[in-house]
C-alpha cells in the first residue's frame, strides 16, 4: 500500500498525485478499492447464505417428518419448466461471466451484448416462474388462499400428474402437510425471485452505464461484483431445483 | 503533571479548538444528513441511540413503578405486557446492539488503523438510515397500541394468539437487523483491507479485535433472525403452518431459529464493550494490556463458540436430554474466554501507574459487575440449576448485570474516554466521577435483589406477584430511581461541556492509539499525514520517545 | 451431602430459608439442587472476592502517587494457563453435577404415579387418573413419586413449582413430563413462568402436599364420580373407535388390550414403544403411525377431541392393561375399607398393605 499525501485544505486537487476519477478519496489506490469492494461482496453473499439457511433448515426438518407429503407436493411441480429454468439460469451465468471478461478486456459492445443477454435470460426465468405460479394458483395450491387437498386425497382427479407418477392417495392428516411443502416452495422460490428481480433491475441500470462506457475504462469492479451476486442467485436456484422439484422422481 | 491524574491539557489561556475539523469543514443540516464521513455518522448515531435509550429507560421506569406493589394497580395487565415488550425491543435492537459499534466503532475504527474512512462510507450512511427507519417504525407501533408478545416473539403466541402489532414491530426489527449487518460488513472489510502500512494484526488495538469479532457475529447471525421474522409474518397473515402444531408445524423450530441469532446477539452487544475496557484500563494504568494475544484470541473464541450454544435458552422446552448435555457443555466452554479476559484486565493493573478518572471508574464497575453477571450465566448454563432459575427474575438479573452493569458501563467509559477526541473538550471530572458512583450504587440496588427474587421463584414478565416478594421489589424500584439520576447526569454535563468544557488538545490522556496522535476534534480525513505504524499496540515507551522528541523540537523552536 | 455434618447443613438450610434466599425445600430433589446452587454461590463469591481484592490492592499499591512509573509486563503463560484451567475445571464440575440433576428431574421412575396437566390461557387443568379434577391446584401425597404429563391447549406455558425446584414447559402439540417426590406437607406456589399473554401473571395456583392419609381422604371427597379411564371409555364409544379397534379376528384395527407400553412394529418399518406420546400421535396423525399388518384407513381426530379428551382416551387404553388396572386401583381409585365397589372401571379396594407402586407394568 502506498503512502499518499493528503492536504488539509481540500481545494488542492491539482496537487494530488495522478489518480483515476473513480478512485474514492478514502482509498490509497485503485487496487485497494477494488480489493475492498470484492471482499465486501463476498461477505454480503455469506449473509445471504445465512438468510436462505433458515429456510433450508425448516425444509430439512419438515421433509424429514412428512416425506410422503413432500413427495406428492413435489410431483405437482413441472420438472420440464424447472429444468428449463435451471438451464436458462446457468446460461445466464455464462453470459454474465462473458460480460465480466468483456469489461476486463475493455470490449464495450461485447459487454453490452452480454449484459443484455443476461437480462433477457433473467426475464425469461421470471416469465417461466410466472407460468408455474399461475398453474399453482389455478389448482388452488397456494397456502392461505383456498388451499385445496383434492389432488392429494384423490390423485386420479389430477390426470396429468397421476399419469406420470401414479401416486397413492394420501391420508387426510398427511395430505394436510402438503400445505407446508407449498409454503416452503413459495417462500424459497419467492425469496429467490425477489433477488432475481433486484438483480435484473440492477442489470438494466448497468446496461445503460455500460453503453456509456463506464465499465470499460479500467474500472470494472461493479460488473465483477454484480457477477458474483448473479452467480450466487444461480447456485441458490440449483439447490432449490434439486430440493423442491426432484423429490422421488425415479419411478 | 499531577500525582493523581494523567490528564495533560494545553495551556487554557492560549488553547483553541482547531479551526478546521470534521465538524466545521461543512455546515448545514444536509451536510450532516448526507455525509459520508464516518465521524459525522457516528455522531448521528450517538444522538439517535441516546434518544432511544431514554425511551427504553422511561419504559423501564414504568415497569419498576408497577412492580412497587403486588397488585396490578398502575396500569392494565395488557399495558404492562406491552411496556416490557417495547422496553426489551428498544433496548436491545435500538440501543445495545448499535451502541458501541455504531458510535465509538464508527468513529474510531478507521482512526485506530490509520485509515481515512471506513471501506464503504455510503453503506455506512445507509446503515444509519435503516436504523432510523426501524426505530421510527418501532415508535409508531408504540403509538398505535404497541405489541405484547415479549421481545422474544414466542410462537404460537405471536402468530395466533395476540391481536397487537406483531407485523410492524417485526418489520422494525428486520430493518434494524439490516442496519446491523451492513455495519458489521463494513467493519470487517475495513479491518482487513485498510490498515495503514506496518499495522499488522497483532499491532491492532484490542478495541479493533473486539469489534471485529462482534462484526463476524453481526454478519452471520442476524440474517437468521430476519428469516425467523419473515416466517412469523407469513404464519400470521397466511397461516402457512410452519410453526402451528395443528398443521404439522413445530413451534420449537421458531425457538431454534430465533435463538440462533439471539444468543450471538448478546455477544454482539458485549464484545465491543469489552474492547472499550481494554483501551481504558491500559490507558489509566499506563501499561500494555496483560496477555494481549490471549485477550485478542478470547474475543474471537467468544464469537465462534457463541454460535454453538443457542439451545441453552431452551433447556426446559422439551428438547432431548442429549441435546441439553451438548449445549450445556458448550456453554461452559464459552464462559472461559470471558473469565480469561477479566483476569487479564485485572493483571494489567499490576505494576501499572493507576489513576481514577471517570472512564477508569466505569471500567472498574464493569470488572465487578460483569464478573457477577458472567458467573450467574454459568448458574444458568448448568442444566440442573437452570430448571429452577430459568424464566424467573434470576434471568432478568443475569442479563441486566451483563448488559447494563457490563455493556452500558463500558459504553459510558468509552464515551467519557473519547469525548475529548470527538469534541475537543473535556467533560467535568468531579461531577462525572460522582455520576459513575451513583450509577454503580443505583445499579446494584436495582438488580441485585432480583437475583434473590429469582431464586425464590418469582417469575419474570409478571405484572402482579405474591405479597412476600414485595420488599425486594421495593428495593429494586428504589435503586432504579437512583440509576435514572446516574444516567441523566452525563447527558446534562456532556452537553454543558460542549460549550464550557476545558480545551482538550490532541492527547489529554497521554494514550498510545493512533487516534490520539492527531488533533481533537479530528480533520475530516483524520490525519494530515497518513501514519505508518512502526510500534506495537499500547507501546508506552514509544509514546515517551514521541513526547520527548516533541518537547525538544518545541524547546528548539522556542529557544 | 452426607459428608457435611447434618447439624451444620440444617443450620445453613434454616438460615437460608429464614432469610428467604430460597423457597422451602419440599421435594426430594430440592436439597440436591440447593447443594449445587450453594456450591455455585460459593465459587462465585470466591471468584468475585479474588477479582475485587486484586483490583483494590493493585489500585492501592500501584496508584500513580505511589508508583509513578509503570513496568511493562507482557504477560505470563503460567498465569494464563492457571486462570483458564481452574475456571474451566470448576465450570465442568458444575456441568457434570448439573447434568446429573437435570437427568434426575426429567427421568421419572417406572413406578411414578401419573397426573395430567393441561395448560391453557390462563389456567391449569389438573387431571388425576382417578377422576379428580382441579383447576390451578395440585394435590399430591408425600413419599410418592409423582409424574406430571403436561401439554398446552394453545401457547407455550410453563408449570413451575419453586418449592420442589421443578419446572417444565407445557407445549402445544406434544407431551412433556417432569417428576418429583414431595417430602413436606404444606401449600406451595404454582406459577406459570412462560409468558403466555394477558393474564400470564394470574395463571398461578397452589400445590398442596398432604400426608398419604390426608391425600386418600382428599381423593375420595374430590372424586368426580368417574375416573379418567371411564371418561375415556365413554369417548371411545361415542367416537365409535370400537368399530375397528375390537378383538374380532377380522378387525380393521389392532386390538388395544395391553397395547400400552408394548413394542409395536410399524407399517413403515421399525418398531416403537406405545407410550403416551405415541398414542396421542396415533389418534391425531394416524397415517404416520400405522401398525404393521393394518391398512392406513384410520381417520384423524385432529380438531374433534380436546386435549382432555385425548388424555381420557389414553387413560382408558392404559386401563386395558390388566396389570395397570391393579396398580391404578392401588394408586388413586382405592375406596376406604367397608364401602361398596363402584360399577364400571373401578375395582374394589385391595385388602392388605398397600404396595408402594412396585407392581411392574
Amino acid at each position: 500500500m502506498q503512502d499518499s499525501q493528503v492536504h488539509a485544505d481540500n481545494t488542492a486537487h491539482s496537487v494530488h498525485e495522478e489518480h483515476p476519477a473513480y478512485l474514492r478519496h478514502h482509498f490509497n489506490s485503485a487496487e485497494q478499492q477494488a480489493d475492498a469492494a470484492g471482499f465486501a461482496m463476498w461477505l454480503f453473499l455469506l449473509t445471504e447464505v445465512m438468510f436462505f439457511g433458515g429456510l433450508f433448515t425448516a425444509y430439512l426438518v419438515y421433509r424429514n417428518w412428512y416425506y410422503p407429503a413432500f413427495v406428492s407436493g413435489s410431483h405437482q411441480l413441472n420438472v420440464v419448466w424447472g429444468a428449463t429454468n435451471t438451464v436458462v439460469l446457468i446460461f445466464s451465468s455464462f453470459t454474465m461471466a462473458m460480460g465480466v471478461w468483456c469489461a476486463q478486456t475493455r470490449r464495450r459492445r461485447g459487454l453490452v451484448l452480454s449484459l443484455a443477454l443476461t437480462f433477457i435470460l433473467g426475464l425469461s426465468f421470471l416469465g417461466i416462474k410466472t407460468i408455474e405460479y399461475r398453474e399453482k394458483i389455478e389448482k388452488h395450491h397456494v397456502p392461505g388462499f383456498h388451499y385445496s387437498l383434492q389432488s392429494f386425497l384423490d390423485p386420479q382427479s389430477d390426470p396429468e400428474v397421476y399419469a406420470e407418477y401414479h401416486d397413492k392417495a394420501l391420508e387426510p392428516d398427511m395430505a394436510r402437510h402438503t400445505e407446508l411443502y407449498f409454503s416452503l416452495y413459495f417462500l424459497m422460490t419467492g425469496m429467490h425471485a425477489l433477488h432475481m428481480i433486484i438483480g435484473i433491475g440492477i442489470l438494466g441500470f448497468m446496461i445503460l452505464r455500460a453503453w456509456a462506457g463506464a465499465y470499460t475504462a479500467g474500472h470494472e469492479t461493479f460488473v465483477v461484483n454484480f457477477g458474483l451476486y448473479w452467480h450466487f442467485i444461480d447456485i441458490v436456484w440449483i439447490y432449490l431445483f434439486a430440493l423442491l422439484y426432484l423429490i422421488s422422481r425415479h419411478q | 503533571m499531577s500525582e493523581h491524574t494523567i490528564v495533560s491539557l494545553p495551556d487554557q489561556a492560549t488553547a483553541r479548538i482547531p479551526k478546521d475539523n470534521y465538524i466545521t469543514r461543512e455546515n448545514g443540516l444536509l451536510s450532516w444528513l448526507l455525509t459520508s464521513d464516518h465521524k459525522r455518522i457516528a455522531i448521528l448515531y450517538l444522538i439517535s441511540i441516546t434518544f432511544f435509550f431514554f425511551i427504553g429507560g422511561a419504559l423501564a421506569g414504568l415497569i419498576r413503578l408497577e412492580l412497587l406493589t403486588p397488585q396490578t394497580d398502575l396500569m392494565a395487565t395488557d399495558t404492562y405486557n406491552k411496556v416490557f415488550t417495547m422496553h426489551g425491543i428498544i433496548m436491545i435492537f435500538f440501543f445495545l446492539v448499535p451502541s458501541v459499534p455504531a458510535t465509538l466503532g464508527n468513529f474510531f475504527i478507521p482512526m485506530m488503523i490509520g485509515a481515512k474512512d471506513l471501506a464503504l462510507p455510503r453503506i455506512n450512511l445507509l446503515s444509519w438510515y435503516l436504523y432510523i427507519a426501524g426505530g421510527l417504525l418501532a415508535l409508531y407501533t408504540m403509538t398505535v397500541g404497541g405489541v405484547d408478545t415479549g421481545w422474544t416473539f414466542t410462537t404460537p403466541l405471536s402468530t395466533h394468539y395476540v391481536n397487537t402489532n406483531v407485523l410492524t414491530t417485526g418489520l422494525a426489527a428486520f430493518i434494524a437487523g439490516f442496519s446491523s449487518i451492513f455495519t458489521g460488513l463494513n467493519f470487517i472489510v475495513t479491518i482487513h483491507k485498510m490498515r495503514a502500512p506496518g499495522m499488522t494484526w497483532f499491532r491492532l488495538p484490542l478495541f479493533i479485535w473486539a469489534n471485529y469479532a462482534a462484526s463476524i457475529l453481526m454478519v452471520l447471525a442476524t440474517p437468521v433472525v430476519a428469516i425467523a421474522i419473515v416466517l412469523i409474518a407469513l404464519e400470521r397473515t397466511l397461516g402457512i403452518g410452519v410453526f402451528d402444531p395443528t398443521k404439522g408445524g413445530d413451534p420449537l423450530l421458531f425457538q431454534h431459529l430465533f435463538w440462533f441469532y439471539s444468543h450471538p446477539a448478546v455477544y454482539i452487544m458485549i464484545l465491543p464493550g469489552m474492547g472499550v475496557i481494554s483501551e481504558v484500563i491500559s490507558t489509566f494504568s499506563r501499561k500494555r494490556v496483560f496477555g494481549y494475544t490471549a485477550v485478542a484470541f478470547s474475543s474471537v473464541a467468544i464469537a465462534v463458540f457463541g454460535f454453538f450454544v443457542w439451545a441453552h435458552h431452551m433447556f426446559i422446552m422439551g428438547i432431548s436430554n442429549y441435546a441439553v448435555l451438548v449445549f450445556s457443555l458448550l456453554t461452559m466452554l464459552v464462559a472461559v474466554p470471558s473469565a480469561i479476559k477479566i483476569f487479564n484486565w485485572t493483571f494489567t493493573l499490576y505494576k501499572g501507574s493507576i489513576t481514577f478518572e471517570t472512564p477508569m471508574l466505569y471500567a472498574f464497575g464493569f470488572l465487578g459487575l460483569f464478573t457477577i453477571g458472567g458467573m450467574t450465566g454459568v448458574f444458568l448454563g448448568s442444566s440442573g440449576t437452570d430448571i429452577h432459575l430459568t424464566e424467573t427474575y434470576f434471568i432478568v438479573a443475569h442479563f441486566h448485570f451483563v448488559m447494563v452493569g457490563g455493556m452500558l458501563m463500558a459504553f459510558l467509559a468509552g464515551i467519557h474516554f473519547w469525548w475529548p477526541k470527538m469534541t475537543g473538550r473535556m467533560y467535568p471530572e468531579k461531577i462525572s466521577q460522582m455520576a459513575a458512583v451513583i450509577t454503580f450504587v443505583g445499579f446494584n440496588l436495582t438488580f441485585f435483589p432480583q437475583f434473590i427474587l429469582g431464586m425464590l421463584g418469582m417469575p419474570r414478565r409478571y405484572a402482579s406477584y405474591p405479597p412476600e416478594f414485595q420488599i425486594l421489589n421495593v428495593f429494586s424500584t428504589a435503586g432504579a430511581t437512583i440509576l435514572g439520576v446516574g444516567y441523566l447526569l452525563p447527558v446534562l454535563y456532556l452537553i454543558w461541556s460542549l460549550r464550557y468544557g476545558a480545551i482538550a488538545g490532541d492527547n489529554p490522556w497521554q494514550a498510545t492509539g493512533l487516534e490520539w496522535q492527531t488533533q481533537s476534534p479530528p480533520l475530516t480525513e483524520n490525519f494530515a499525514v497518513m501514519p505508518v505504524m512502526d510500534h506495537e499496540a499500547y507501546d508506552y515507551e514509544w509514546l515517551e520517545k514521541q513526547q520527548q522528541a516533541q518537547k525538544e523540537t518545541g524547546e528548539a523552536s522556542a529557544g | 451431602m452426607d459428608h457435611i455434618s447434618p447439624v451444620i447443613w440444617q443450620f445453613l438450610v434454616k438460615w437460608l430459608t429464614n432469610f428467604a434466599l430460597l423457597p422451602p425445600e419440599a421435594s426430594k430433589v430440592a436439597p440436591q439442587m440447593d447443594a449445587l446452587l450453594f456450591f455455585m454461590v460459593l465459587v462465585s463469591l470466591i471468584g468475585l472476592t479474588i477479582v475485587v481484592l486484586l483490583v483494590v490492592s493493585f489500585s492501592i499499591l500501584y496508584r500513580k502517587k505511589r508508583h509513578p512509573v509503570a513496568v511493562q509486563v507482557e504477560g505470563s503463560t503460567l498465569l494464563e494457563a492457571t486462570w483458564t484451567i481452574i475456571p474451566l475445571g470448576l465450570f465442568l464440575v458444575m456441568f457434570v453435577w448439573g447434568a446429573l440433576i437435570y437427568f434426575r428431574v426429567y427421568t421419572p421412575p417406572a413406578n411414578a404415579m401419573n397426573i395430567y396437566v393441561v395448560g391453557k390461557q390462563w389456567m391449569w387443568k389438573v387431571e388425576h387418573p382417578g377422576g379428580q379434577h382441579e383447576i390451578n391446584a395440585l394435590h399430591v401425597p408425600t413419599g410418592r413419586a409423582v409424574q406430571l404429563t403436561l401439554i398446552s391447549q394453545d401457547v407455550f406455558h410453563s408449570f413451575s413449582i419453586p418449592a420442589f425446584r421443578v419446572k417444565r414447559e407445557a407445549i402445544p402439540g406434544r407431551y412433556t413430563t417432569v417428576w418429583f417426590e414431595a417430602t413436606t406437607p404444606g401449600t406451595y406456589h404454582l406459577f406459570c413462568t412462560q409468558y403466555c399473554g394477558t393474564n400470564h401473571s394470574q395463571m398461578t395456583g397452589d400445590v398442596v402436599v398432604m400426608t398419604p392419609e390426608d391425600y386418600r381422604k382428599w381423593l375420595i371427597r374430590s372424586d368426580s364420580g368417574a375416573s379418567l379411564a371411564q371418561d375415556g371409555e365413554r369417548l371411545f364409544a361415542s367416537l365409535s373407535c370400537a368399530a375397528c379397534h375390537n378383538t374380532r379376528p377380522d378387525a380393521r384395527g389392532p386390538s388395544l388390550a395391553n397395547v400400552y407400553g408394548a413394542k409395536l412394529p410399524l407399517a413403515s418399518g421399525g418398531t416403537v414403544i406405545a407410550d403416551d406420546a405415541y398414542l396421542r400421535e396415533a389418534i391425531l396423525n394416524p397415517s404416520q403411525h400405522v401398525t404393521q399388518g393394518y391398512a392406513p384407513i384410520m381417520p384423524t381426530y385432529q380438531g374433534q377431541i380436546s386435549e382432555e379428551g385425548v388424555i381420557a382416551l389414553i387413560e382408558f387404553i392404559k386401563n386395558l392393561n390388566s396389570d395397570y388396572r391393579i396398580e391404578q386401583t392401588v394408586n388413586t381409585t382405592e375406596m376406604p375399607p367397608g364401602s361398596e365397589g363402584a360399577p364400571g372401571g373401578k375395582t374394589p379396594a385391595v385388602k392388605g398393605p398397600v404396595s408402594k407402586g412396585t407392581v411392574k407394568p
